[in-house]
This record gives C-alpha cells, structure tokens and sequence, in this order.
C-alpha cells in the first residue's frame, strides 16, 4: 500500500513540477512586454564612454595633435599593434626636433587591452567606441592614425 | 587518428565525441569505449586550443602578461588577472589601497555571477530546456553592462594592474549594481522553478556521476565540483586574500558529490556572491585606486605563487623571476584540468546520455584546460 501511496506521490510531485515550469513559461509567452532584445541594424545601442571599439588619436579643430612621439605606446603594447614612424623636423632656429611622420596602427593584431592609452604621457590616443570594424580587405585594418598635415600642438612636451 | 567508429577485441565500441574543428572554439574531443549505451572508458584528447600562452608570457613584461591570461578561463576573467596581478604585487611588496581591494572583490564576484548564470543556462540547454539560457542571459546582461561601464570591455575585462586597478569605478557603478542585485534576487526564484525542481532535472542529475570526496582529492579537484563532495576548500576562506578577510560569507558544501549536488553548490554560491557584494557596495572606501609603481616592473630574484579561488576552482599563479623585466617561467595551475582528469572516474558504468549531465556539472571551459 506504501508502494502505491508513494507512486502516486511521486507522479503528483512530477506532474506539478512540470506545470510550474510551464506557469511560468506561459506567463512570459503572454506578458512580452519585458522585451530585451534589440534588433541590430535598425536600432545601434549606445556604448559606454569607456568601452574599447579601437585606437584613435584626438585632433582639435586647427589639425593638431599632442603625440610627440615618444614610444611609450609601442614599448606598452603587447601584440606589436602599434608603429611610430619619426621625422626630424627644422625649427626655425636652424635646430632639429623630432615629429611623428606616420602612426601606424593594426587593428588586426589588436586585443583592446588599453595599456597604450594609459601609457601615453600627453593623452593623445584614447579608445573610440566604434565597434563595427568589419572590412572587406584586411589591409585596411592598417591604420594611419596622425591626419595628413596634422602637427604637434604647441606647448606639449 | 582512429576510425570515427572502431570496434575493440572484445566487441565494445570506440566513439569519437565533439567537435574537432580548428575554428570551433571550446574543443574538447572524447574517445568513449562503450558497450551498447554503458561507458566503459573515457579518454579525453586535449590540445585543439592550445595557445602556449605560459610561453608567451616569458617574453611579455610583468605589465603586459596580465591581458593575455583572460583568455585562459574567459568566463572569470577578472579573477586570473586578479591572480597575476597579486603575484606581481606579492614580488613587488607594493601596498594595494583598499578602494582598489574591494573594487577588486566586487568585480571579481560580478564575474562569478555571470559565469554561474551562463553555465546554468548553458547546463539547462545541454540537458534539452533552451528558454532557461535566455532568462540567464536577461540577469547576465546587466552583468556585462555594468563591466562595460566600468572596465571598458565585456567579456576580456584587463581592469586589473598590478598595484590596483586601471580606472575608478563609474559614477553609475554603485546604483546599477544595487539594481541588479533587486533584478537577481526576485527571479532566482524561476531558475528553481524552472530547472532544480523539474522532475526531469533531477532524474538526470540526482545519483549521476559521483565523486567522493577521497576522490575528489586525489584527483585533484578545486572549486564547486569538490565541494560538492563535501570538500572544504574555498581559497577565498582557507587563504583570504584581497577584501576577503573583512567579510562575512559561509563556504558552500554539500556532500552527496553527484551532479545534483554540484548544481546545487552553483546555485547557492550565486546567493553568497550576492550577499557578499551587498556587504561591499555601500562601504567603497575612498581614496587612492592605483598605488605609485615604477615605470617598468622588475621583481626580484626568486619564487613568488598565489592561490585564488576563481568560479570554476583554484588557480595558481606561479612566476620564477630572475630580476629581470619579463618573468623566467610563469606556470598557471588552471582548476579545469584537473576537475577533467576525474571525468573518467565519474562516467564509468553511466549511460551516454548521463555524459551531458556530468560534463555540464563539471563547467568546464576549454580554454582554461589547454592554455
């Protein structure tokens, strides 16, 4: 008699296990107001300030930058994604300084890791938040990050 | 490479399990000896995702190496860079502040969350209940959201530098974790309804790859799955290291040592997780968080390891330094390895559909196994 008692016992506490999850599966099949998803292309979520898309370098409105080439981002980086190519510049004093020529940057090779940026002494690169890096051609994830004809800005050592 | 379908000698049947696709990640190949549905022998073949990332280290700075140990166990992140950068710290005898200490904790327990929440709903999906994954994924966004915030990434955080952390917590931080922990609490009640109590869960978990707890120890095993063999051996409570020695939490046991219990340590470490961020989010001291290093790191001469208790078990972070500027030898003792060296162990005599449900229970993340 336990036997039978304890059968059904155990088929009632299946059985009612079974609903609940189902209860509480209707109840999201019939309240879907809670939706979470967000359809891609239509709508873009808003990053974070701080999220990680890739390197850039900030340039003000009269073309100019404040990397002075010093390298700390290179010696920093641990993929090798970054390259400074350097120029000696004449000063009007007749005196050679040293410029940037070409930042060179591989997006390829890059993990986001944010060690060049806290590196750099005169806060000259910081991280974008553009995550849509796809391209058809994986050359031009070779970036160049100094604008053509852009220059140190006066006053950063 | 063997036949896809071999037959031994004595009649049983060699089976190929997993994928073995160098582009699939999470690679973990089994070669089953059945009989009929009954798992004689289990022979796991490991080494698809083998990055050798212990040797790449050698040639990294004690700055640099921290990044690439995220992309050991990518689901706690946070807590192999945590390990790292303790090991640094511990070479350096460089004082952390506490502001950094306890922002550590708190992002170390969010991780612990998140990755409790995908392999529970990774786990319901295995065992053929799909809409659990999306109600994990509902909480586990917050999660992400909040790291995105503050750590700059998602999933491979790098938050952590030796001496404290790379940037102070986002002015949001403290309210959308108080958000999340509301969020969390009124609906651990549907993951009980939806998956512990579901008689078919149950059925497939309750008796299903026991591991005692002698076993557990010789094999080697850390983290939930020994302790759900009654094995006391939560580094956060036996070493406490960080801002865990101010804090009050139980170390979660159960002793049955089957699949059951081993959710069921899972489950209950994600309350603990919540009640120990609840402990630390109000009481955020002030002050410094990153203490004054040198520009470039140099350790001295010597041996220097570190224990932590990660989501998945204990990892041990071991650096030779011979006073360089780039570590001699650097050795991760990773918890997943050694919980899959006791698969075999556990799947004798059980049926192949029960493979899922121990395997599922051992939260194993592939690339934390082969580095």
């Amino acid at each position: 008699m336990s036997f039978l008692s304890n059968y059904i016992k155990e088929v009632y506490g299946a059985v009612s296990s079974l609903l609940i999850g189902m209860k509480r599966t209707g109840y999201y099949l019939t309240h879907n107001k809670e939706v979470i998803t967000e359809e891609y292309p239509e709508f873009r979520a808003k990053m974070a300030d701080r999220f990680r898309g890739e390197v850039v370098m900030t340039h003000d409105a009269q073309n100019e930058h404040a990397c002075t080439g010093c390298s700390a981002c290179e010696l920093a980086c641990p993929n090798g994604t970054i390259k400074i190519l350097n120029k000696f510049d004449i000063t009007p004093e007749g005196k050679k300084k040293k410029a940037i020529d070409s930042f060179v940057y591989h997006l390829e090779l890059c993990t986001m890791c944010n060690l060049c940026i806290v590196a750099c002494p005169t806060d000259a690169i910081k991280m974008s938040q553009n995550f849509e890096h796809s391209v058809y051609d994986r050359r031009l994830l070779t970036k160049q990050l100094n604008f053509p004809g852009s220059k140190l800005r006066e006053g950063v050592e | 490479m063997r036949n896809v379908v071999e037959t031994t000698p004595e009649g049983n049947m060699v089976l190929n399990v997993g994928p073995q696709h160098p582009s699939t990640h999470g690679v973990l190949h089994l070669f089953i000896t059945v009989n009929g549905e009954t798992i004689l022998n289990l022979d796991p073949n490991i080494g698809y995702i083998h990055r050798s990332i212990e040797k790449m280290c050698e040639s990294l700075s004690y700055r640099q190496f921290i990044y690439s140990t995220s992309r050991m166990d990518y689901l706690s992140a946070h807590m192999n860079n945590h390990g790292c950068a303790l090991t640094v710290e511990k070479g350096l005898q460089v004082e952390v502040p506490v502001r950094a200490e306890v922002i550590r904790v708190i992002i170390s327990e969010l991780t612990r969350l998140a990755s409790h929440q995908l392999w529970w709903g990774s786990l319901a999906m295995d065992l053929g209940a799909l809409s659990p994954f999306f109600y994990a994924f509902r909480e586990r966004e917050m999660i992400t959201d909040i790291m995105e915030e503050t750590c700059g990434a998602r999933l491979t955080m790098n938050y952590i530098v030796p001496g404290g952390v790379m940037a102070d917590i986002h002015p949001d931080f403290q309210r959308k974790v108080k958000e999340f922990i509301v969020q969390f609490k009124s609906k651990i009640g549907e993951y009980h309804e939806l998956v512990t109590n579901n008689v078919i869960f149950q059925n497939r978990t309750k008796g299903i790859g026991i591991l005692s707890k002698e076993d557990a120890i010789s094999y080697g095993c850390t983290g939930p799955t020994a302790r759900g063999s009654g094995l006391s051996c939560d580094m956060r409570k036996i070493y406490p290291y960080s801002a865990y020695k101010n804090i009050q939490f139980n170390e979660i046991l159960e002793t049955e040592g089957d699949s059951f219990a081993r959710y069921m340590v899972r489950m209950r470490e994600m309350e603990e997780s919540v009640n120990i961020i609840e402990q630390l989010i109000d009481n955020i001291p002030e002050g410094e968080f990153l203490a004054k290093t040198k520009a470039v790191l140099k350790l001295p001469k010597g041996e220097f390891y570190t224990r932590l208790e990660t989501a998945r078990g204990e990892l041990g972070v071991y650096i030779v330094s011979e006073g360089g500027t780039t570590p001699y030898r650097i050795k991760f003792r990773s918890p997943g390895f050694s919980n899959l060296s006791a698969l075999n162990h556990m799947i004798k005599g059980h049926k192949i559909g029960d493979l899922v449900s121990v395997m599922g229970t051992l939260d194993l993340v592939i690339p934390d196994i082969d580095r």
